[in-house]
């Protein structure tokens, strides 16, 4: 157990270094941090100054331990476009990203869920396979223009829902702000959170439905239904409960797509979380950002991940490590 | 030679498969849009009444002119059309597909390259080289594709000199959607290499000396070519959509050589002061041609399966 | 959505009733553009949409009117020292306090100088010639000039002054100083003069200011300001459809008349202080991108033959809708050295123009990259975008490159570009700031603009003396021959003059301001 565990950590400590080499590499060698910084009138002495003062003269080892020193206490540097510190520029965007990550992430599940029983049940029913066909519709759209249309139809048309924005945010202690307290921080939540879940919807409603499809023929299911339980019993009790835990897995791996496909949502909905400041960033190749972000997430997802096996492990000790097979369905 | 295919064809006919597929209306209907829509892509040049790639043939006072309406200026009628350049929609969208396709399909080769490669090693060598191939793909699967291609464009567009950026955004565009999707070709290989090398005919030809590469390649390929199939074509429409969405973000290919995605970018400029035809029509361009990849592979997958039919 | 607006109303007005106690009534105007301020430091970028915020937070000594006259503002009086004509005497407003309520005094006026000039600074070039400013007493200012400067005091309308002691307690002193490692605390907090203080700022989402109890002027109709940088242009414009917002600066062009048409909502229109134009290369020996051995742009000929391939009216009438003013020259009819004949273009002679193109040795035409901003005027990809198509129809085939304004300016500034296209306002409404920047060869404190490398000494000598010159007519002549040489050059291919629409809920009223500089103080609201 505790061997699994450390092993588990140690390869998440590889992962996160390998991802600030990367960071790093990109914060050095993608354009000059110091033209980045500096005015077009500046001398060159004084360019050369900052370069020593910026520690740019150093070897490279020593310039990516310090990198990686300012990294573990959150300092990335101030970011060339906005010129505030990196760090507190992602800590006040970060939770308008998760809080719409969240629920965004919770619609697909209830509706995925039920969707994908309903699909799994009723195989060759008419409403079926109109749900079927329209997840399809669904993952064939580009999310931005699911978004665009969006507004148009329920913000411009009808008039029903804002456009842009997070509305009136209540800030509470720890630095978090929320849209959940407010009618207005509600309502502008719902045509992002659509968006950004819609996707992840048709993911999750078709994994239940093969699931359900692979467990119903189970023998222990036929035995269920032999023994002369009621329909109910059997899909729900038994068929349900048993596709339910490769399903939550991907869900919470794919918490983790759904704070990076936020981008592509933020964008639409000028939404202000650290997925429009990673576009903004990469637009004016705004290095400390990115490097930053890429950091960010790659946290997100270690943690995510970690604590995934970890409840694995201690669901079903049973249970291969390797959830490569789930993770691919 | 003529007996031996149309033998070939008639075996072809009365597979699985293909009984399978005659059997559903959805993958034959399917099949025939994307079928057209790729065709109508390849043959652009052919087919559409005008070059938009060809600067020197547009008239911007053209600009704006609705489906099938005569321009005010220059008497001009077009089928769907023309956008803010005074392009013919209609062209546009088709010289869009075959670029949105080449796009798809290069990427979509570059990732089944990479990743069978990376997946025939990984299930051959075992050892350490398996375990640092499948720590990779575990790291990036953890990544969603489009925040991959996003930092690869930023570091190529740190890089690349900014008068060469226009001609290498294409291959920017594929190396990125590429890169970002070799690891289920990776996985679903490499599981199936370790299965197949334990076998007693692969023993057999290991200890006659034929070459790992040959078999390899003649003996453990072919048997995953059906999965590998059912990932490419989800992978296309996936790839397709993609590189709409770079170009969306205005990170793909530039206006005056436009992808549908960028198409699209343009056409929603215009959805609230009346030209609807600019986005409506590339949208459902878009829209056709990763649906019916999309029920292709759908169907592909439920057909390859045996155990779903 | 009725429910929630008036809630937000409630809520922005407890807000500022918590922030100004005594302030009997908030009328909060909400404000979209397409872009944010790019800093709250009032001397570190010169650039429009931070000017624009800044107005609203600092004061200048003096201000532009709408009609492009100056009027006082900090500065109450200003003139030439009798008896020495390098000296500009500036005499100050009395009792004008600063947000945290200190005095504003000449001490201030003093600084904001030295700051202004300090190499970190983006202005640092529209102060080139001052060489210091001393204060004479609490309300006067002496600013040396290197020489005689007449239309110096064009050059403030965007001279914030800041307050000494709080820059020096903040440790401000100078614009930026990345080689500290540390944010410039002046990047997000402010203390100016303005009619409106900061309340709260999140870079790119919102910021909050409300109106300045102790500006020296009356009170403005509009007491609470949320500014909010939409990029996108389709939910800028839903925005004010759906009555989230209440005013639109950056209107799409393409959707002017649908909002003209939507009842609760107003359209202005009115002529920026802006050009666009395209500039070119003409002097390198070989051209970066071309796949031509010389400089095809060198030619006088090329030159000649791109003004005829340009269609402005076409532009004007469907890239621009109608909202455009094209014309010859880079400069807008409300500047000195204006003149009719400047602006006048003839038709598109394609043949001839192609002509032109083999006659200067290029039978197969030839291949150049323009670069294009996407972000920084209106409709700036899709003017470049027509261009290529026009100028492909005379054998030029042009690769577009098109990219955020923070990439695309170095590009002119590092002369890094062939063939670029470029907006230029003149704030100072001389003729001698475009060419200071525009046209003059590029050395210390001249051209840092001029991309097309243009130089001619004799043109330099003449436009250095513009800056000295105290006879305004024979200034003026000269002004008229300087345009009449870089007009026969051909150094610039000018498009139009652009037109700006602000979009306003009905209620709301505010002028366009000719340098899309509006002050939300001078809204009206009924």
């Amino acid at each position: 157990m505790l061997a699994f565990i450390l092993r588990r950590i140690f390869q998440s400590v590889i992962v996160m270094l390998t991802v600030a080499l990367v960071s790093f590499a990109l914060f050095r060698y993608v354009g000059d941090p110091v033209t980045s910084m500096v005015g077009q009138e500046t001398s060159l002495e004084d360019r050369a100054a900052l370069r020593d003062a910026l520690g740019l003269n150093d070897p490279f080892f020593v310039q990516f331990a310090r990198f990686l020193g300012n990294a573990v206490q959150g300092d990335f540097g101030i970011s060339y476009r906005l010129q505030e510190p990196v760090m507190g520029l992602i800590l006040s965007r970060l939770p308008a990203t998760l809080e719409l990550a969240l629920i965004s992430g919770a619609l697909a599940f209830i509706f995925g869920v039920g969707f994908g029983v309903y699909t799994a049940l009723r195989r060759r029913g008419i409403i079926s396979n109109a749900i079927m066909t329209l997840s399809l519709i669904g993952v064939s759209l580009p999310t931005f223009l699911i978004g665009v249309l969006l507004i148009w139809i329920f913000a411009v048309e009808l008039q029903i829902l804002p456009s842009f924005g997070r509305g009136e945010v209540v800030a509470l202690p720890g630095g978090w702000s929320t849209g959940l307290l407010t009618p207005s921080g509600r309502a502008s939540l719902i045509l992002p959170a659509i968006t950004l879940g819609l996707y992840q919807m048709t993911l999750i409603m078709r994994l239940v439905r093969a699931e359900m499809l692979e467990v119903l023929r189970a023998d222990y299911i036929r035995f269920a239904r032999a023994r002369g339980l009621s329909d109910r019993a059997v899909h729900f009790g038994h068929a349900l409960k048993n596709t339910l835990v490769p399903v939550i897995t991907i869900t919470g791996l794919q918490l983790g797509s759904i704070i990076a496909f936020a981008i592509i949502t933020e964008t639409v909905f000028q939404w202000p979380g650290v997925g429009a400041l990673f576009i903004n960033s990469v637009r004016a190749v705004d290095v400390p950002v990115m490097a930053a972000y890429l950091m960010l997430i790659a946290l997100v997802f270690v943690i995510i991940n970690l604590i995934v096996d970890l409840l694995y492990y201690a669901v079903d000790p049973r249970l291969r490590v390797d959830r490569g097979a789930g993770a691919s369905a | 030679m003529m007996a031996r295919l149309s033998d070939s064809l008639t075996r072809a006919y009365h597979s699985d498969l293909a009984y399978n597929f005659r059997k559903s209306p959805v993958a034959v209907l399917a099949a025939l849009v994307a079928l057209s829509l790729v065709l109508a892509a390849v043959f652009a040049p052919l087919l559409a009444p005008s070059n938009p790639y060809d600067p020197a043939s547009l008239n911007l006072m053209d600009g704006f002119t609705p489906p099938m309406t005569e321009n005010a200026f220059t008497g001009n009628s077009y089928l769907l059309g023309t956008d803010n350049q005074g392009r013919d929609v209609l062209s546009t969208i088709l010289y869009g597909a075959r670029l949105s396709l080449f796009v798809g399909v290069m990427a979509v080769l570059f990732a089944m390259l990479l990743g069978i490669g990376a997946g025939l090693i990984a299930g051959w060598r075992g050892g350490w080289v398996d375990t640092v191939l499948m720590r990779v793909a575990d790291v990036q699967l953890s990544f969603p594709s489009i925040l991959i291609a996003l930092l690869i464009f930023g570091v190529a567009r740190g890089l690349i000199a900014p008068d060469q950026r226009d001609t290498m955004a294409i291959w920017v565009l594929i190396i990125s959607i590429g890169l970002s999707d070799w690891v289920q070709y990776a996985r679903v290989v490499r599981s199936a290499t370790m299965v197949e090398k334990n076998k007693e005919y692969v023993q057999a030809a290991r200890i006659i000396g034929v070459r790992p590469v040959v078999i390899l390649t003649r003996h453990i390929l072919p048997n995953v070519m059906g999965p590998v199939l059912v990932i490419a074509t989800i992978g296309l429409a996936l790839a397709i959509i993609a590189e709409a969405t770079l170009s969306f973000l205005g990170v793909g290919v530039p206006p005056t050589e436009p992808s549908l995605g960028t198409l699209i970018r343009i056409g929603q400029q215009y959805l609230f002061s009346g030209e609807w035809w600019i986005l409506l029509f590339p949208a459902i361009a878009l829209l056709a041609l990763a649906l019916s990849v999309n029920l292709l592979g759908d169907w592909l997958r439920d057909a390859l399966n045996p155990r779903l039919r | 959505m009725k429910n929630t607006l008036s809630f937000k109303r409630l809520m922005a007005s407890a807000t500022a009733l918590a922030l100004l106690a005594g302030a009997a009534s908030a009328e909060t105007l909400r404000w979209a553009r397409v872009a944010d301020a790019l800093t709250l430091d009032p001397h570190s970028q010169n650039e429009g949409p931070t000017s624009t915020l800044l107005h609203h937070i600092y004061e200048t000594l003096v201000a532009r009117n709408t009609d492009g006259s100056l009027a006082p503002r900090l500065a109450t009086e200003w003139s030439i020292h009798p008896d020495d004509p390098t000296v500009w005497v500036f005499k100050l407003r009395e009792g004008v306090t600063f947000h945290d309520g200190s005095p504003f005094t000449a001490e201030d006026v003093v600084f904001s100088m030295e700051r202004v000039k300090h190499p970190s600074s983006g202005f640092q070039a529209l102060h080139s010639a001052a060489v210091s400013a001393t204060a004479v007493d609490d309300l006067t200012v002496h600013i040396q000039m290197s020489g005689p400067s007449p239309l110096y005091v064009q050059n403030l309308t965007n001279f914030f002054i800041m307050d000494s002691g709080w820059a020096e307690a903040n440790d401000v002193v100078v614009p930026q100083n990345f080689a500290a490692g540390e944010e410039n605390f002046a990047v997000r907090n402010t203390n100016g003069t303005g009619a409106y203080q900061l309340v709260s700022r999140e870079p790119e989402v919102r910021t909050v200011l409300a109106a300045y109890e102790g500006h020296w002027a009356e009170t403005p109709d509009v007491t609470e300001i949320i500014y909010t940088p939409i990029a996108e242009a389709a939910t800028r414009v839903a925005a004010l459809l759906s009555g989230e917002v209440d005013l639109v600066q950056d209107v799409p062009v393409q959707d002017i008349a649908r909002l003209e048409q939507t009842d609760g909502i107003t359209i202005t229109t009115g002529p920026e202080n802006r050009n666009i134009f395209f500039a070119y290369d003409m002097a390198s020996e070989k051209l970066i991108s071309a796949n031509v051995e010389d400089n095809p742009f060198a030619k006088p000929q090329v030159r000649e033959a791109m003004a005829l391939a340009l269609d402005r009216d076409a532009i004007q009438q469907v890239v621009m809708r109608g909202q455009s003013q094209p014309s010859a020259a880079p400069l807008p009819p409300f500047v000195n050295g204006w003149r009719e004949d400047l602006h006048a273009y003839s038709a598109p002679d394609y043949e001839r123009a192609a002509a032109l193109i083999a006659e200067a040795g290029y039978p197969d035409g030839f291949s150049v990259t323009l670069n294009c901003p996407n972000d920084r005027y209106l409709n700036d990809e899709a003017i470049c975008q027509a261009v290529v198509g026009m100028l492909g129809r005379i054998g030029m085939e042009v690769n577009l490159v098109s990219q955020t304004r923070s990439l695309h300016f170095p590009l002119i500034e590092n002369w890094e570009t062939d063939f670029y296209l470029l907006g230029w306002g003149v704030p100072p409404f001389d003729s001698a700031y475009v060419f200071n920047f525009l046209v003059h060869t590029r050395e210390e404190g001249f051209g840092s603009f001029n991309g097309s490398r243009y130089s001619n000494p004799e043109l330099d000598a003449k436009i250095e003396s513009l800056a000295t010159m105290t006879d305004l007519v024979a200034r003026d002549a000269l002004i008229a021959e300087i345009w009449d040489q870089v007009m026969a050059d051909r150094v610039f291919l000018n498009v139009h003059n652009q037109v700006l629409a602000y979009a306003m809920r009905d209620g709301v009223t505010l002028p366009v301001h000719p340098e899309n500089q509006p002050n939300m103080a001078n809204v009206t609201l009924n």
